[in-house]
């Protein structure tokens, strides 16, 4: 599978990741190299092969459904880059 | 250089020593070494020298009071600066500890400072460290390995007894092989994860670097066991690990995958590793060849089952809540220039591998058929565990390599060949030295059954007795 400038372009944006001119030029030849290198699972017969998601089998771990502490506003605030009034403060997201 | 944990905990009990003499000698190696090996991002000398002051005087409470150790910096403490090597969280401060470094504390073990890393813990060699290098103690020009690259280095100069590392792919056992340490991975889930900076969420462990298997077993004690912080913890009682050190090799079996040129191991590797299995034979082990036929397809979905949890994990590093923010005229804009300006290139790739093998289309192709593959390994090694109770192979197919060696992103992960395939099955590996080549150490990985860190822990501790040389000093680390 050849990766293009444009797929990597297209991924990029899709991972918010803005990518440079010069980076996806960089880029799409070593994408292209991993994903090759991955096609050799396609060589192998894996038809009733049921998929591992994890390795551990637990299955629907819960705790009591009980109030308990938790981390301070102030505390959960403290690295926010820009907070104001106890939230974050972020560009507008709505014109208007 | 620091004595082991065993070394230091007898000297407390007997009560020749105090905490603060050993955090002391910690700190004062810390200066004298680690300029030369750069094995520590952040140090907490004046809260590490405290904390030590503290506890002498008091009782020894268990094997790890007072014993000083340091932290791989994708491991989260309150209070304390905790980067993933990453510029992205420069200069984050964690509202609260990782289990994991938490039961040390609570332990009495005294943090000294954070250890560098591959950015993320992505890398094999810990040149993708935003910050620094991590030099390998025998050679200055070589790797430590990575991604525990600088818990490894550290641990090798004797700088502290132990340190923590995280293991997704090889990260802790890789390192400790090219560093002449020991290195555990736990089975996944046997050590909380609470704290850790995730990964891939269905490989990530956290386990102990040490100069000797009984050191190894000592940490895993105080650092095992259930966390209702972590879901994917296991509810498996916790094992007396002292106990099974002393139980011997006779009449175990030792199940050897043969390897070769053909994965690129080097022939001294190839030598040290054979020469160890006929120490453990002579001890009266029963070495037996088993096959794991399809863990040469282990790199090939590795690299998409890991980029494609880390493109879902790294998500969250958006400039919003914590972290590097970079302002932009819309959300996205600070989106896009946070996350490009915060994150170096290797991260940047597996995102985008991640991200492009998650997306439309293409999830059937590769994921799914990354996760069969794994399913196979797994079978693979119940197949080989009716056999034998441990596979071995080396854990690296060579001696550490020099830097900037591997500078094609494809060739630095097929690095992990040998490490990979017990994390996607989630079993314990084990890296324990056995040799150097070319004036650097070599590793031998022992692989167990789930839950069975005992069987490895009783192997290399036998091996290290049996062994019949010392392992050399790198000379950075003095007498």
């Amino acid at each position: 599978m050849q990766i293009t400038h444009d797929t990597v372009r297209d991924v990029a944006r899709l991972a918010r990741l803005a990518v440079s001119e010069a980076e996806a030029h960089a880029l799409a030849p070593q994408l292209s190299a991993i994903i090759s290198y991955a096609e050799q699972l396609q060589s192998v017969d894996l038809t009733e092969v049921p998929p591992t998601s994890h390795p551990l089998a637990l299955m629907n771990v819960f705790r009591a459904d009980e109030p308990r502490p938790s981390l301070p506003r102030e505390v959960a605030l403290a690295q926010a880059p820009d907070s104001d009034g106890g939230q974050v403060r972020v560009p507008a997201v709505l014109e208007g | 250089m620091l004595p082991t944990i065993r070394e230091i905990a007898d000297s407390l009990r007997r009560k020749e020593t105090q905490p603060s003499e050993w955090m002391a000698q910690s700190l004062a190696a810390v200066r004298e070494r680690d300029g030369a090996i750069g094995a520590f991002l952040t140090l907490d000398a004046d809260g590490a020298v405290e904390r030590a002051r503290r506890l002498d005087g008091q009782p020894q409470t268990n094997p790890m009071f007072g014993v000083p150790f340091a932290l791989k910096d994708n491991i989260c403490t309150e209070g304390l600066r905790t980067t993933a090597a990453s510029r992205i969280l420069e200069s984050y401060i964690p509202p609260y500890s990782a289990t994991a470094g938490q039961r040390l504390a609570d332990a009495g073990a005294v943090l000294i400072g954070k250890t560098n890393l591959d950015e993320f813990a992505m890398g094999s060699s810990t040149e993708n460290s935003a910050f620094q290098k991590t030099r390998n103690p025998y050679h200055s020009d070589a790797v430590p390995g990575g991604s525990s690259g600088g818990s490894a280095a550290a641990v090798a100069a004797g700088l502290v007894p132990f340190a923590l590392g995280s293991d997704t792919g090889g990260s802790i056992r890789q390192p400790a092989a090219f560093c002449g340490v020991v290195g555990l991975k736990p089975t996944y889930g046997r050590v909380s994860r609470y704290g850790l900076i995730a990964f891939g969420s269905s490989l990530d462990q956290i386990g102990p670097l040490t100069r000797t298997v009984e050191d190894a077993a000592l940490v895993l004690q105080a650092i095992a066991g259930h966390d209702p912080n972590d879901s994917t913890s296991a509810p498996q009682p916790v094992d007396d690990w002292m106990a099974a050190l002393e139980r011997g090799v006779r009449g175990l079996r030792i199940g050897v995958v043969r390897t070769g040129e053909e994965e690129g191991v080097h022939p001294g590797v190839q030598a040290a590793v054979d020469a160890a299995l006929r120490t453990l034979e002579g001890a009266g082990a029963e070495i037996v060849e088993v096959a794991l036929p399809h863990a040469q397809y282990a790199v090939a979905s590795y690299y998409l089952v890991a980029p494609a949890e880390a493109s879902a994990n790294l998500a969250r590093f958006d400039g919003v809540r914590y972290g590097r923010r970079v302002v932009g005229e819309t959300l996205t804009d600070m989106y896009e220039r946070s996350r490009s300006e915060g994150f170096g290139l290797e991260v940047k790739r597996r995102i985008m591998i991640g991200t492009y093998i998650l997306s439309e289309g293409y999830y059937d192709a590769y994921y799914k058929r990354a996760q069969q593959m794994r399913t196979l390994i797994r079978q693979d090694y119940e197949a080989a565990f009716e056999r034998c109770d441990v596979v071995v192979t080396p854990t690296a197919p060579t001696p550490a390599f020099r830097f900037g060696e591997k500078s094609d992103p494809l060739q630095m992960y097929l690095t992990d060949l040998f490490t990979i395939p017990a994390n996607l099955a989630g079993l314990p590996g084990l890296s324990v030295p056995c040799g150097m080549v070319d004036g650097l150490p070599v590793g031998i990985q022992f692989v167990g059954r789930a839950f069975d860190e005992a069987t490895l822990l009783q192997i290399g501790h036998a091996y290290e007795q049996e062994r019949g040389f010392p392992m050399p000093t790198p000379e950075v680390a003095g007498q």
